[in-house]
């Protein structure tokens, strides 16, 4: 990431604005959505400000009308979606009742925008400084060929991007995500908005990658005195971030305050439940005491969970089940032609993992952490070193013995809505690992489906139905029951929650460790979420291009990361940067 | 800063604060294929599509529910009636030949059906294995099948069909003139395939599927087929009516069938002599085969719509 070094000028002038009156005012805001099965209501009676200079966020899971809202205020909203009450002043003026032309003259100058994707929101076939003189020009910021140029180099380097000038020629495609994201950023403040909105800006990008982008925005912003609206599913980083977090739930507020205040002394259940779900705030009090009183109807408490989990797996901890020694897998891309070139994916990687204990591989993408994964589940040939799982070399099995190892170790992948047959009905699915290794008879199989929905906690009347009716949560679920079917020693979790919300992810998580306990189970927990790592996991490896760079106990690790990696990691959490001395 | 942002709690009554993530069954399965009907279902054109499909294949299969006349038979034909009008009993009046055209078109109806089902199914035997086959198993599979299918691609399937005809002139029959044109059209219907399935192996229940312990051919039967097949199916339906069409101009040529099979084309082709004076023995037939083919087309382009989910969740 040494493209991604910040070499930051700023020569905006900033805003002189009455601090007292507010930019934004919100008010009674209805946003509904028409369908084919009528009028969606997604956002129902919002209200707020927001004051110059000021950075507010807005905190939901999907679904919540966060980004709907967002959009709302640049009257942005999709074709089948209206603004059907209440009202948005822009610097005291109603957007309802500004035309085309003026509204266009609202967007650049007053609010500019971050969009979430850094990956689709260039255009792959023009230039980057195409892209940005583009914006330029419509934001009528300078005139003339010479003129617009040197101001584009000009946006490219507040963004970031050293050799402005060169890159300007580049295409997207030759841009890593984070310096996509700088350059949307770039423009996005082109025109040195009052307001700027970002919408998950950084939920693509990797972790590392995702706190110099933040520590970008906050940058520029702070020295521009221009309000951020940071628009967020992470309750720890929005607290680290802005000054005031709004909640919504279901196209509602439900709290809202300075961000101290909803973190410390939570006061609606809903609030409450998601600060206790959310990892990258429960990874913050697991080393500090958790707090046993105050607990409501359904919270699941990430951090407790957590605690009773490592207690049971230190107790009942058993020998090496799975085994990797020296593994190496080395791909060879095609160049053109006859060329082709070697990448070395994953390096000479050695660890234990032991029974009933949880074992972590973190790292960010391309570290080589899947393919790790997917040569311990036995979908990818290792290039060489040796495999071991309960005795058996996976490396060197076939046929017969590969299908008997296999019945001992099983994968939940990461999308939920990719892992399941969609033809299948769930009893079926659940049933296939059972039907393939010709477990027990049809009678007893049913049976054994229904007993695994309900370990899961999923109703049995749902075996008959098809994935399309499930939600990605109980999706994941019955990826879970699958992989359980055949009883396996060993669960590959590639990413298993990281596509799930905030309160769903928490309860695969509890149900996960349950499970652990329960059954005894042996997971490998591939993530790029150390706050995840954290809440589940006994022992982390830390992988940066290929190479296990540290690896040891959880707790130490976190403790005391002996690697500058680990540490940038580390300090990527949101909210590590928070005082929890309440 | 504590007067412009107040701390502010919702009234907890007000919010929903039912348990996470609880399944929600709604009352009536749903299914790729129940979806597909219900969707199918709401649409007038196909009834209608789908009436004239019912009738054409009730005529090829009891004819003799829908005429008295057996146009086979030697004494069918009444010269007399030479290009007759209609009259009683002989509603679309006569052929040159005094035969009756309705009851010519009846019978033919069967030979156009037949030729349409027996070149779709050689279609889609050789078309989806070879497609499925080379999309799962890429590298040198891949490559292979694919440069064969290339090269039927290349050939103008009706070309090729044409010169099959030709060369095989003394076996002029229904079996000879499907083989002929299905044995030449599946590279199009394998390249579809080979795409959906290259799009479907790279799903997670694939990968679920191996690591579960299937074996590859398993994994393609049972997995990446189901979900690659839809496509071809609507494709299927469209080379129906291509392949009717086909085969009524190989006849009209006549290289297709021999003129003592009744089709469509035959018909044509033998009215096309006096269609200067009595067109009505041309149009009738003519007529018959658009409707047909406008039927599965209608159809083939409806199931193509209903069984894509994106393209419903657009309309």
């Amino acid at each position: 990431m040494t493209t991604d070094v910040i070499t930051t000028s700023i020569d905006e002038q900033p805003h002189e604005l009455d601090p007292n009156k507010p930019l934004v005012q919100v008010k009674d805001l209805e946003v509904s959505f028409r369908t084919q099965g009528g009028d969606v209501h997604a956002v129902r009676g919002v209200n707020f400000d927001i004051y110059p200079g000021e950075t507010v966020a807005i905190v939901g899971e999907s679904g919540s009308g966060k980004s709907t809202t967002a959009t709302a205020l640049m009257n942005l909203l999709p074709g089948n979606g209206r603004i059907s009450g209440g009202q948005v002043l822009i610097e005291d003026k109603d957007i309802s009742k500004l035309g085309q032309r003026q509204m266009a003259a609202v967007r650049g100058h007053v609010i500019g925008y971050v969009p979430q994707d850094p990956m689709s929101n260039l255009n792959p076939v023009w230039s980057v400084g195409f892209q940005v003189r583009e914006a330029i020009k419509a934001n009528g910021l300078a005139k003339g060929r010479k003129e617009v140029e040197a101001r584009a180099i000009e946006v490219l380097q507040q963004a970031g991007l050293s050799d402005a000038e060169r890159r300007m020629k580049q295409f997207p495609h030759q841009f890593s995500g984070g310096m996509r994201q700088r350059v949307l950023i770039g423009i996005g403040l082109g025109a040195n908005p009052k307001l700027l909105i970002a919408d998950e800006p950084t939920s693509a990008l990797d972790v590392t990658v995702q706190k110099t982008i933040l520590d970008h925005i906050e940058n520029l912003t702070r020295a521009r005195n221009t309000a951020v609206l940071l628009i967020t599913h992470d309750l720890g980083l929005a607290a680290e971030r802005a000054s005031k977090v709004i909640v919504m739930h279901q196209g509602k507020i439900v709290e809202a305050g300075p961000s101290r205040a909803i973190l410390t002394d939570p006061q609606h259940p809903y609030t409450r439940r998601l600060l206790a779900a959310a990892p990258s705030i429960a990874s913050q009090r697991i080393g500090a005491t958790v707090s046993e009183d105050a607990k409501d109807e359904g919270v699941i408490e990430l951090a407790s969970i957590a605690k009773d989990r490592h207690e049971e797996a230190e107790a009942h901890a058993g020998g090496a089940v799975v085994k990797v020694e020296d593994l190496t897998k080395v791909f060879s891309i095609r160049r053109g032609g006859f060329k082709s070139e070697d990448l070395t994916a994953v390096d000479n990687v050695s660890f234990e993992v032991h029974k009933g204990t949880t074992m972590a591989l973190v790292g960010e993408s391309g570290s080589g952490k899947t393919t790790v994964a997917r040569m311990i589940l036995g979908l990818e040939t290792p290039t060489s070193g040796e495999i071991t799982v309960g005795g058996t070399r996976l490396d060197k099995a076939q046929g017969k013995e590969l299908f008997d190892v296999r019945r001992r170790m099983q994968p939940v992948f990461q999308d939920p809505y990719a892992s399941l047959d969609p033809q299948r009905s769930i009893g079926a699915i659940i049933g296939e690992p059972l039907k393939v290794h010709k477990v027990g008879d049809a009678k007893s199989r049913t049976a054994r489906v229904e007993e695994l929905l309900d370990q899961v906690s999923l109703p049995g009347a749902i075996a008959h139905r098809y994935p399309n009716e499930l939600s990605g949560g109980q999706r994941q679920r019955v990826a879970i029951a699958r992989a359980l079917a055949l009883k396996p020693e060993v669960v590959v979790l590639d990413e298993a929650v990281s596509a799930l919300d905030v309160l769903v992810q928490a309860q695969v998580l509890q149900l996960l460790a349950d499970l652990q306990t329960e059954l005894g189970l042996t997971y490998l927990f591939i993530t790029h979420d150390l706050a995840v790592v954290r809440v589940i996991a006994d022992e982390v490896a830390v992988m940066e291009q290929g190479k296990i760079v540290e690896a040891g106990a959880t707790d130490e690790v976190f403790a005391n990361p002996q690697q500058a990696y680990t540490q940038r990691l580390l300090d990527a959490i949101p909210g590590s940067g928070l005082d929890w001395a309440v | 800063m504590s007067d412009k942002n107040p701390h502010y709690v919702a009234p907890i009554e007000e919010s929903d604060q039912t348990e996470i993530d609880q399944v929600k069954l709604s009352e009536r399965k749903s299914t790729l294929w129940l979806d597909a009907w219900r969707d199918l279902r709401r649409r007038p054109l196909f009834y209608v599509a789908l009436v004239i499909v019912i009738f054409i294949v009730a005529m090829s299969v009891f004819p003799s529910w829908f005429t008295d006349i057996d146009p086979y038979a030697t004494d069918s034909a009444d010269l007399s009636k030479s290009n007759g009008p209609a009259e009683p009993g002989h509603p679309l009046g006569f052929t040159r030949q005094g035969q009756d055209i309705w009851a010519r078109i009846v019978y033919g109806a069967s030979t156009s059906l037949s030729v349409g089902l027996i070149t779709v199914a050689i279609t889609a035997i050789l078309g989806v294995p070879m497609g499925a086959i080379a999309g799962f198993f890429g590298g040198w599979v891949d490559s292979l099948l694919s440069r064969i299918g290339d090269i039927f691609f290349s050939l103008p399937y009706f070309l090729a069909a044409v010169v099959v005809m030709t060369v095989l002139s003394d076996y002029r029959n229904v079996w000879v003139i499907s083989v002929a044109i299905g044995g030449f059209a599946w590279a199009t219907l394998a390249r579809i395939v080979r795409a959906e399935v290259l799009q479907v192996k790279q799903q997670e229940y694939v990968q679920a599927s191996t690591s579960l312990g299937r074996s590859r051919m398993g994994t393609l039967i049972n997995h990446v087929l189901p979900n690659s097949i839809t496509p071809a199916i609507a494709y299927l339906t469209l080379a129906l009516g291509a392949a009717i069409v086909a085969e009524a101009t190989l006849s009209f040529l006549g290289i297709g069938l021999p003129n003592s099979i009744m089709s469509w084309g035959n018909e044509i082709s033998q009215a096309s002599i006096t269609v200067r004076t009595d067109p009505l023995p041309l149009i009738y037939p003519s007529l018959a085969l658009i409707i047909t083919v406008l039927a599965f087309t209608i159809l083939g382009e409806l199931l193509r719509d209903a069984l894509d989910p994106k393209a419903r969740a657009r309309r």
